[in-house]
């Protein structure tokens, strides 16, 4: 119970914040990527420069996590042609559905049916990823 | 309390996504929202004929706790701490007029695309499903959204999630610019 509190903790402030920081708008994605505004750049810049920060201080003291385990980040496998051409695909749908994962969920709060059929959008191009895996260039 | 009711400024909102990250790790997690839609799909059954969903899901149901917290959040800021809709740069606003787009600075997403009569449509119901189909695909393909690739990746500074980010604008660019003009 604890266990599910803290994450669902976690996931209500991850939420709250999606909306007050307009992430989740499409407006915010549309007028991001056409280099209108500061707004997205500088959040997503200034919590990666945080995190650079943090992962190298992490490393660097050999920091444990509140179970006593040592914090590992497990590296992303070394490729180009799945980060590209996968990266190129999830633009596209960034873009046009004007929502990543995160965002998708928050907006269910809209109470919109809509939110939903992007959502089973998500699920079933998750779905047929894992059935055309062996096929495709990685 | 006007805090609480006005847009979250970026120096404010970012920090707070590089707090949540922090303490994803520090409970031994990392910061991803899209390896549920994996979770969603093996609960689902999709193992029976997919080996890639044939994984121990239980190990991973933290990120469906997660889900959980992010939809009441945004069910409680969108219904009781919104007031006012994002404003846009004016540029965009003329530029989504002649798109058609009239609801901007008036409503968090588009009505345009969003309200129920559109998604009544064969267009509006397709944009909505292939938008989701080409996140859900693409973040599985090149394993990671913006949070796992742009904000984790990019902050443990590793080539695979620089690539994909480079792929994720590409991607934006060319929706935007190139498409967008065919598609509205």
């Amino acid at each position: 119970m604890q266990k599910f509190l803290s994450f669902f903790g976690i996931g209500l402030f991850l939420g709250i914040l999606f909306i007050k920081s307009e992430v989740a708008s499409w407006f915010r994605i549309y007028e991001m990527f056409q280099f209108k505004s500061f707004h997205m750049y500088g959040i997503i810049g200034s919590a990666i420069a945080i995190g650079i920060v943090m992962v190298k201080y992490f490393k660097y003291n050999d920091t444990k996590d509140f179970s006593g385990n040592k914090i590992t980040i497990n590296p992303k496998e070394k490729g180009f042609t799945r980060y590209i051409a996968g990266g190129v695909i999830f633009g596209l749908g960034w873009a046009l559905a004007g929502a990543c994962p995160g965002p998708m969920y928050v907006l269910l709060g809209s109470m919109l049916p809509s939110i939903l059929v992007l959502i089973l959008g998500a699920l079933l191009g998750t779905f047929v990823y894992g059935a055309l895996r062996n096929k495709l260039p990685h | 309390m006007d805090f609480i009711y006005s847009t979250w400024p970026w120096y404010v909102a970012g920090p707070l996504i590089a707090l949540t990250m922090f303490l994803l790790m520090k409970m031994g997690k990392k910061f991803g929202m899209s390896s549920n839609l994996r979770t969603m799909c093996s609960i689902g059954g999709a193992g029976k004929f997919v080996d890639f969903f044939k994984f121990d899901w239980k190990k991973d149901i933290w990120n469906l706790y997660v889900v959980a917290g992010v939809i009441l959040g945004g069910f409680v800021a969108l219904q009781f701490l919104s007031p006012t809709a994002p404003q846009i740069n004016p540029d965009v606003v003329a530029q989504l007029q002649e798109l058609g787009i009239n609801s901007t600075n008036s409503a968090f997403l588009p009505t345009e695309l969003f309200s129920l009569d559109s998604l009544l449509t064969i267009k509006g119901f397709s944009i909505l499903l292939i938008g989701g189909f080409l996140v859900g695909f693409g973040a599985r393909y090149a394993g990671g959204c913006t949070s796992g690739h742009a904000i984790s990746g990019l902050s443990n500074l590793q080539l695979p999630s620089l690539i994909a980010v480079v792929g994720f604008f590409i991607g934006g660019l060319v929706m935007v610019h190139l498409i967008f003009p065919l598609i509205f």
